[in-house]
């Protein structure tokens, strides 16, 4: 019986303490940001692993999500003879959920895996403590330029997946299906609006960008720098971070579509 | 490592891709880009009932949208509705007796407001409210006179 109180205690401080490194961590990392002005060409490389990289599962997936809602709700809406009504209903869907969550559980899956790894590694091979020895701090020098592009990457990784999706969906609902071409279009543009839709959709993958990026190199910095431990650190970015993307969807969701 | 050239030229690609992106939801996809036409002359009409007419509403005459409502409002010493709406500039040809009426788009369709111009040769200005004009059928309303209209009818009987 003691012994459960004791696995609880322990269990609950190291969540506290590891909840308090992650905020001070992510201060140190801002507080980095300015330093990297001069610096530019790490982010640039960063953006490339970070966001090229990634560019090519966005698109895959984007398409095809956008086919399969183009496909499944032509099947419902021709029922009720509405099927011109597909374009609104996919561009709504992708805009405002599809688009930044899908793509930000990719992120998390193909980028944020990959940031955690490399600098765990980094930290289990001791290039870390090598950095800090010739006086450069990893956290200015490794952590800030991945954390600034995955957070410029993710909102543009969510655009092109909502774009690509509403491609899809026209060619599947037009060209196979044969809605319409200029009902699809102008329904949609008359149901969707810049800044109750889009906007939103913007900021909802600005914000899962910059969770999914602070969790990713946090756990890669906090792990143990061992084999073992650098494997856990990136499961647990995977999970983390999608548990995080869901979670904060339905509040964001809440506040900015929760009054209509 | 690939070599400097190629990862700028990549990055610069995928942020010119993203920007893309948005600028297709912007122009295609949102109504951002009917939005744009901003400007254009405002005129008023005070309605006894608007039924569900919303701000962004269309204005349309001969059923092309020729302006959008910008605001309803509630005056407490007439008790009536006033909606101001905004009209294209390029239609500034309509008669000072134009009327408005609020009509529904099919059976479960938004509600809009239909002009029907009039036959005078003053047109309307900036500002000017519209004299004529025949509130929103109320659905519950039509249900609710036609179900009292059967009733009294099997009385009578």
């Amino acid at each position: 019986m003691t012994n459960l109180f004791r696995i609880l205690g322990h269990a609950g401080l190291v969540f506290f303490e590891r909840l308090g490194r992650g905020h001070l961590f992510i201060l140190r990392v801002i507080a980095g940001i300015p330093g990297l002005i001069p610096h530019f060409s790490l982010i640039i490389a960063q953006l490339y692993s970070v966001g090229v990289l990634s560019l090519l599962i966005i698109v895959v997936s984007g398409l095809n999500v956008g086919m399969v809602l183009g496909l499944q709700m032509y099947n419902t809406l021709v029922d009720f003879g509405a099927e011109t009504t597909l374009g609104p209903v996919v561009a709504l869907s992708l805009v405002r959920e599809l688009g930044p969550v899908v793509a930000a559980l990719l992120f998390a899956g193909r980028a944020g895996s990959a940031l955690t790894a490399e600098i765990g590694l980094m930290k289990a091979t001791e290039q870390l403590s090598g950095m800090e020895m010739m006086a450069v701090d990893p956290i200015k020098r490794i952590v800030a330029p991945r954390f600034v592009a995955g957070a410029i990457s993710m909102p543009l990784l969510a655009a092109i997946f909502s774009a690509v999706g509403i491609l899809g969906g026209y060619f599947v609902g037009v060209g196979m299906l044969g809605v319409d071409d200029g009902a699809f279009w102008s329904q949609m543009q008359s149901k969707v609006d810049w800044n109750e839709d889009i906007l939103n959709g913007v900021i909802k993958s600005i914000v899962f960008g910059v969770v999914v990026t602070w969790i990713a190199v946090f756990e890669g910095y906090d792990a143990v720098p061992t084999t073992e431990g650098v494997s856990r650190a990136t499961t647990r970015t995977v999970v983390y971070g999608s548990l995080a993307v869901l979670g904060l969807d339905f509040v964001l969701t809440a506040l900015m579509f929760g009054d209509n | 490592m690939i070599n400097t050239k190629v990862i700028e030229v990549t990055v610069g690609v995928f942020i010119a891709a993203g920007i893309a992106a948005l600028f297709m939801l912007a122009m295609k996809v949102s109504n951002l880009s009917t939005f744009s036409s901003q400007g254009g002359y405002e005129i008023t009409a005070r309605f006894d009932n608007i039924g569900g007419l919303k701000e962004m509403s269309p204005v349309n005459a001969g059923g092309v949208r020729i302006g959008r409502v910008t605001s309803v409002e509630y005056d407490q010493k007439t008790y009536e509705a006033i909606v101001k709406m905004q009209i294209s500039p390029e239609y500034d040809r309509l008669p000072k007796d134009t009327s408005a009426s609020i009509f529904t788009s099919g059976l479960l369709g938004e509600q809009y407001i239909s002009l029907e111009p009039g036959g005078e040769t003053a047109y309307l200005k900036s500002g000017d409210q519209i004299k004529l004009t025949q509130s929103a059928i109320v659905m519950e309303q039509v249900i609710g006179q036609f179900l009292f209209g059967k009733a009294s009818e099997g009385v009578s009987q």
